[in-house]
């Protein structure tokens, strides 16, 4: 069974293995970009615990997602702010919970109709398996299992917490 | 099964955009936050979403029109779908193909949306009655009826830069008998609540009833702009000179143009708008056009944006319904429903 997650000490944590990647890569000033809302709220801890220069970016990935004709448009979509230019450079793109891959297959297509970037590291506080396209994250905060019909939720954005129910 | 009104459907989301009158107030806030939305998208390199890729969508002119084929044409790239610009006016129609044949025609060649502008006051309507179910219809502009797309991206650039609609005052000034745009402009000011809709112009070229629209009526310019947070001029159509409805496009200036000095009027901070395309001259002065309060240029930019939302609302809708359908028809061949 799962550990109580402690989300602040998993947030440092997260750091550490970032900071330890940029090095690999050689990204001396790296972007970050968080996917709304559960990323956007961890990118924000996140930001200035890495020192990064640049602000913040935002991606709500709605317009990009698979299932539009299913779903229809959401009129509550926020739009998306990368306030700087993507071209050649290093991204720490950031997720709550990283579960079928969707999101990220999204996210990544929305940021390549910006620019090309030099390459994308992803880093999300929780790896929930359950993997429906060939997507990893780089940085994974903590792993869980989940029965089937539990979901995860991060709440937020003050303070956060997670919230594990079943639909 | 009964719909109270063929735009919505089962779920009461847009499905055809045919005018604004019967649509609450929600739906209209929907169409503008997802606008906003939308916005954003000019500023990527890439000027595109993928939301309706693969999708068809044919712009059906019945009327010659540039500059809203124009934006329904971008705005329908920039979300990625295939656009078809049919000028029926030179084709089909002339060797004397009925409308519903043309209709048939199309839906053959599995076309998932109708952008149609027609002389005919009530045409869009009809067309959204004889299409396919996953086929929506949007009013690009029906005789004198509607227009609303054109409203909804006034509304927009009113809410852009005013805020909130609530405490407004807006006039709108010209031909509003022979405007369907004024008439789709009316019906979604009133919706949204703003304070006051007044309509100012001669008697010549005002509706016999338009009160019952809910809004003041002036004749005096200067008086109809006392107080005014934003100001709407119409075009003046050469035609109405000769109808014998106006002495003189001389003549409409001094009275009904708007100029630096009427301007002073209205409030300060008041902001000018048309619809376009400007009669310099005529219904307004070049200074006022060009000026600090004109925000003309702005709306044809709004235009993308909101009719990316409506498309794509549409469109959403349109399949979920055509799903819907085709389940309830496998169901009923099966027996099981």
């Amino acid at each position: 069974m799962n550990q109580p997650v402690d989300i602040d000490k998993t947030l440092d944590a997260i750091c550490e293995q970032l900071r330890a990647r940029m090095d690999q890569l050689g990204a001396k000033a790296p972007l970050m970009i968080g996917i709304h809302s559960g990323g956007v709220w961890i990118a924000e801890k996140l930001h200035p615990k890495m020192a990064i220069q640049d602000p913040l970016g935002h991606l709500d990935i709605s317009f990009y997602r698979d299932d539009f004709t299913r779903i229809g448009m959401n009129p509550q979509v926020k739009p998306s702010h990368l306030p700087f230019n993507v071209d050649d450079r290093h991204i720490i793109l950031v997720d709550d919970v990283l579960y079928t891959g969707r999101t990220i297959r999204a996210a990544l297509n929305e940021i390549f109709d910006y620019g090309r970037p030099a390459s994308v590291t992803l880093a999300v506080l929780i790896d929930r398996g359950g993997r429906e396209l060939p997507i990893e994250a780089n940085v994974v905060g903590v792993t869980m299992e989940l029965l089937a019909g539990e979901n995860v939720k991060l709440q937020g954005p003050e303070p956060l917490s997670l919230l594990v129910d079943n639909k | 099964m009964i719909r109270s009104n063929i735009q919505l459907d089962q779920n009461g989301r847009l499905r055809h955009f045919l005018t604004i009158e019967g649509l609450k107030r929600q739906v209209l806030v929907d169409i503008l936050d997802t606008a906003e939305s939308l916005s954003g998208v000019t500023d990527q390199t890439v000027k595109k979403v993928p939301l309706l890729r693969g999708k068809t969508i044919v712009n059906l002119f019945f009327e010659a029109s540039t500059r809203t084929r124009t934006t329904f044409e971008l705005a329908a790239k920039r979300l990625s779908a295939d656009v078809l610009n049919l000028n029926i006016a030179a084709s089909a129609t002339k060797k004397g193909e009925t409308l519903l044949d043309t209709l048939a025609n199309l839906q053959a060649m599995h076309c998932d949306m109708f952008v149609v502008r027609h002389a005919e006051s009530g045409s869009a309507h009809f067309i959204a009655k004889h299409v396919a179910p996953h086929i929506s219809v949007v009013n690009a502009g029906d005789g004198r009826h509607a227009h609303p797309t054109q409203a909804m991206l006034d509304m927009f650039t009113i809410r852009r830069i005013k805020g909130d609609f609530y405490p407004l005052k807006v006039a709108i000034v010209g031909d509003i008998l022979h405007s369907r745009v004024a008439r789709s402009q009316i019906h979604a000011l009133t919706t949204l609540g703003v304070t006051e809709v007044r309509v100012i112009g001669p008697k010549t070229l005002l509706p016999k009833d338009v009160e019952s629209l809910g809004v003041h009526v002036y004749h005096d310019l200067e008086k109809g702009l006392e107080g005014v947070d934003v100001i709407i001029m119409l075009r003046l159509q050469n035609e109405r000179m000769q109808g014998a409805m106006l002495p003189s496009e001389h003549e409409y200036f001094q009275l009904y143009g708007l100029t630096e000095k009427k301007l002073q009027a209205a409030k300060k901070e008041a902001i000018v708008m048309h619809p376009g395309p400007i009669n310099r001259g005529v219904e307004i002065e070049s200074g006022v056009a060009d000026g600090p309060r004109s925000v003309i240029l702005q709306q044809v930019t709004h235009g993308i944006a909101v009719r990316m939302a409506i498309m794509s609302m549409c469109m959403g809708s349109a399949q979920r319904e055509a799903q819907r359908e085709a389940q309830v028809d496998a169901e009923l061949d099966k027996g099981t429903a």
